[in-house]
């Protein structure tokens, strides 16, 4: 028996290595890249780049929330980004109550639109939230919370597979249609923008971006760490019976809904978490976010990395989300086409994803390896 | 010139008998005389239109005092003058001229040739010389009761209706001379029932009335039965006492109770519309769930073919065969079905067939199948919504009750119907249908039986395709074709199907039509968005308890 290592070390494997590697890379190399290089010189990164980089790690954070209860537990919400939007909310709430006096009704504690809505008095769903650590709270219990309620119904009555994507669908889509309504309380149909400053920083600013990118790094490389303890704890060896045989695993006397309601929760945290970094990089969130549209995107991410490799994930999350910057700018009126395709031909060939490619490659020359010593050398 | 003051005379013999009903004979025959004196002093003295007391109508529009054009206006209605709807016309367009010292009024037309407002023919003057009749706010009350007076009388029955609506609703007391004199000429019972109506509300308000005539004015609004009517009672109960009070407010419950009968009725109505609606889009979507337990995301898309295929049948008839224009439904509908069931198999073949036994996979290509159906559609026809136009026999509506029935609504529940019947036909007495039927109940043990599955999953496909093709004809009728047209229906249709259930067709007929009716009876109460979000939530809540919706399949299926 090999000797017990450190757990953290024990969670990295070969691919998590090469993956939190080039985060680490990222996280050191893009703020100084953007910050001390000269903005003339070849090398240098502008600021909106390093918001869109840092957009990307978001986007990653959320695929990786999604590959642990879809490609982990089975459970292929298409409601995720609901989560996503509603930590959104919770970090555009703390932003909007920075702007203080410097809206343009200079009203010292109603954010513009409130007073353009003639509010006389902060909602209570606002109180609070001038406080960064209750914001940072809220991020992530009101997805968790949501998740709670939902997932202890949903997987209490056992409502599984097509009947659960379609419920987190209408979940999403009801949370889409409340947020458009001015009378919740949230900005309605314009969300909620003009940022100014985080924790006393400008927004704007390209040191804030940098280290909001370094935020983005640093939670999603916590993200996949605690993806990983879950997935290679005996837990996660529960979590993962369950996907591949549920009554099976409830047969064998373990309680089936607990377990996913674990997953779900975890999950959903993750996502607002992600989507708390997402909302001061881009600068606004709206209602448009809840879309089911977004949701489903957000699962072709996964699947075109690789579901149920976490690394794949986010791979994917970065890779699609790179094609659409691409193709919008480029040829804007095929994106749809390229995106549509992807999810067909990812589907029907690449099922184990990006990730599921590339070990099949390795596999595939390792037995080659093994088979011909004496070819293998003339080959290198 | 001689007539005018003869048509005058004859007026003024006219007006005092139907007015004052309280006038003795003869008082009335005594002011008889005295306007016939008037009428000789008339002939002789004065070349213009005299009204009551020696008033002019015409020399009052020339003073260019308000006063005088006010009550000018008040008096031209019963003064007889053969151009008094063209005067009003000018005034109202603001092309009334008058040469104050000559006291002449000129009126001129669209083209701007001038007319003497005494004699109705054209004039030979400059409207530069001479200057504008101009109004104020109470000048324009008068003009616009003038106005209403005068359309009382028009040969247009349909102005006459609106004029003796508007009257009703101002129950204006001076009217009503004029609206007995209408009233003794209209020939259109239902325009004879509306100036009737506007009498009464006007009787029923006049405290000098006696009680007996307000109680049959009364009744007469009470048999109205509208919002108007409660509001013509509600009124005269405020300040009226004993017998009358007692009626109004009596008569104006019974209508509310009426109304709000036909609220319900009318809610009934809408719900089952909208409903109908739903059903066409889900219902194929629950056949291919129901054989193939696979959610088609691309089917609103299908629908939205469906609508397109509508359109361009549409433009071709418009192009090539005018005649058929007004029939090119009949035409677009076996297309549509054929257009998006072929479109349906295409992607049974291509794509799905390839993705048996994973269905959340099946649910992502589809997905990704409906992305490039729109981006194509978007292509090829515009991103702007396409117009279809409703054909003779969808416009236009008829009245049953107090409920409006609008042909549209009631063609689309016609066929929704249609479709539902010829569906459970299909699957009930063909051979294809039992196939499908034993398919959807037991996928192996069909194919033990020799049925070839590929087959009907196929033709599933493509009939649940076929399906959302014709809804999308139907569709284009009440909502904008555009490429998101497939989009705003395809999570109502999922709700519909997880609510209804699968592998029973009266479950989504039953879920589509409760949620219709359920969304109909919310919208008032809670409003249109927050009503939905209550069904969302009921659904999802409802899954908890039904997790196979309304009408489960029962057997011994269960998942591995």
């Amino acid at each position: 028996m090999e000797a017990r290592k450190p757990l953290l070390l024990s969670l990295i494997d070969g691919r998590g290595a090469i993956f939190l590697g080039i985060l680490t890379a990222a996280a050191v190399l893009v703020p100084l890249l953007s910050l001390v290089i000269p903005a003339n010189s070849a090398f240098a990164i502008p600021a909106y780049l390093v918001a869109l980089f840092g957009k990307y790690l978001c986007y990653a954070l959320l695929a990786i929330a999604l590959d642990l209860v879809w490609g982990y537990c089975g459970i292929l919400s298409l409601g995720h980004g609901a989560f996503f939007a509603l930590g959104g909310y919770a970090m555009g709430m703390y932003l909007m109550r920075q702007i203080g006096t410097r809206g343009v009704y200079a009203h010292p504690e109603l954010p513009d639109f409130m007073v353009f809505l003639n509010m006389k008095e902060l909602p209570i769903t606002w109180w609070g939230f001038q406080s960064f650590p209750y914001a940072m709270l809220m991020v992530l219990l009101i997805p968790g919370l949501l998740a709670f309620i939902f997932g202890f119904l949903a997987f209490r009555s056992r409502v599984t597979g097509v009947y659960l994507s379609i419920i987190t669908q209408a979940m999403t889509y009801a949370l889409l249609l409340a947020f458009f309504r001015n009378d919740m309380g949230f900005g309605g149909n314009n969300g909620l923008t003009d940022f100014k400053d985080i924790l006393g920083f400008n927004v704007q600013a390209k040191e804030t971006r940098a280290a909001l990118f370094v935020a983005s790094c640093i939670a999603l490389g916590a993200g996949y760490l605690i993806a990983r303890a879950v997935t290679e704890s005996k837990f996660g060896k529960v979590v993962i019976a369950i996907r591949d045989a549920e009554s099976r695993t409830r047969f064998l006397g373990y309680r089936v809904e607990t377990y996913k309601l674990a997953v779900f929760v975890l999950s959903a945290m993750m996502a607002g978490v992600a989507g708390a970094l997402y909302v001061p990089q881009v600068g606004i969130i709206n209602p448009g976010e809840f879309a089911p549209g977004n949701s489903i995107e957000a699962v072709i991410w996964v699947a075109v990395g690789g579901r149920g490799t976490l690394v794949g994930a986010a791979l994917g999350a970065i890779i699609v989300n790179w094609g659409k910057t691409f193709f919008t700018g480029a040829l804007p009126e095929y994106w749809l086409f390229a995106l549509g395709a992807l999810f067909v031909l990812v589907t029907l060939f690449l099922p184990k994803g990006v990730v599921g490619v590339i070990e099949q490659f390795k596999a595939q020359r390792a037995s080659a390896n093994k088979g011909g010593t004496a070819a293998a050398p003339a080959a290198e | 010139m001689n007539q005018l003051p003869r048509l005058r005379a004859s007026r003024a013999l006219a007006i005092p008998l139907p007015a004052n009903g309280a006038k003795s004979l003869i008082e009335t025959l005594a002011f008889a005389a005295a306007a016939f004196v008037l009428l000789i002093l008339a002939l002789f003295v004065a070349p213009h239109a005299r009204a009551q007391g020696g008033f002019d109508v015409i020399i009052g529009l020339t003073t260019d005092k308000f006063p005088d054009t006010e009550r000018a206006l008040n008096e031209l209605p019963g003064a007889g003058l053969a151009t008094a709807p063209d005067i009003v016309e000018a005034l109202v367009a603001n092309r009334l001229y008058f040469n104050g010292p000559a006291r002449k009024l000129y009126f001129a037309d669209e083209a701007g040739k001038m007319f003497d407002a005494a004699t109705g023919e054209s004039a030979d003057v400059m409207a530069s010389a001479l200057k504008k009749v101009r109004i104020n706010n109470a000048v324009r009350r008068s003009l616009d009761a003038a106005r209403g007076a005068l359309t009382l009388m028009s040969p247009d029955p349909a102005k006459r209706k609106a004029a003796a609506d508007s009257v009703f609703k101002s129950r204006d007391a001076t009217a009503l001379p004029l609206l007995e004199a209408a009233l003794a000429q209209e020939t259109v019972s239902a325009n004879r029932k509306i100036l009737e109506e506007a009498r009464a509300a006007i009787i029923a308000g006049d405290s000098g009335a006696n009680e007996v005539q307000r109680l049959e004015a009364i009744d007469i609004l009470k048999s109205r039965g509208d919002q108007d009517a409660v509001s013509v009672l509600t009124t005269i109960a405020s300040w009226s006492e004993g017998r009358v009070k007692a009626a109004a407010d009596s008569a104006s419950s019974v209508i509310q109770a009426k109304l709000a009968l036909w609220r319900n009725v009318q809610n009934i109505w809408y719900g089952l519309s909208l409903g109908s609606v739903l059903l066409l889009a889900a219902i194929g979507l629950a056949i291919t769930f129901g054989v193939m337990g696979i959610i088609n995301m691309a089917h609103g898309e299908m629908v939205m073919l469906g609508a397109y295929t509508t359109f361009a049948v549409q433009e071709w008839a418009r192009t090539s065969h005018p005649g058929l224009l007004n029939y090119s439904l009949f035409i677009a509908i076996p297309l549509a079905f054929l257009v998006t069931a072929a479109v349906g198999i295409l992607i049974e073949r291509v794509v799905i067939r390839f993705l048996y036994g994973r269905p959340l996979e099946t649910l992502l290509a589809t997905f990704g199948i409906s992305l490039i159906l729109q981006q194509a559609v978007r292509t090829i026809f515009g991103a702007n919504n396409r117009e279809v136009s409703a054909p003779s026999f969808m416009a236009g509506s008829f009245d049953f009750g107090s409920l409006q029935i609008g042909y549209g609504r009631m063609w689309i529940i016609v066929f929704a119907l249609a479709v539902f019947f010829a569906l459970q036909f299909v699957l009930r007495a063909t051979s294809f249908g039992l196939r499908m039927r034993a398919v959807t109940q037991n996928r192996r043990m069909a194919s033990s039986m020799g049925i070839d599955t590929n087959r009907i999953d196929a033709m599933a496909f493509g009939l649940g395709s076929g399906i959302a093709g014709m809804a999308g004809v139907a569709l284009s009728q009440i909502d904008n074709v555009s490429p998101n047209l497939g989009q705003s229906y395809i999570i109502d249709s999922f709700m519909v199907v997880v609510f209804g259930g699968v592998g029973n067709l009266w479950g989504t007929l039953l879920g589509a039509l409760t949620l219709g009716v359920a969304n109909k009876f919310l919208e008032p109460i809670a409003g249109a968005v927050l009503g939905k979000i209550l069904l969302l939530v009921f659904i999802i809540l409802f899954i908890q308890k039904r997790p196979r919706g309304l009408f489960a399949l029962k057997g011994r299926a269960v998942e591995a």
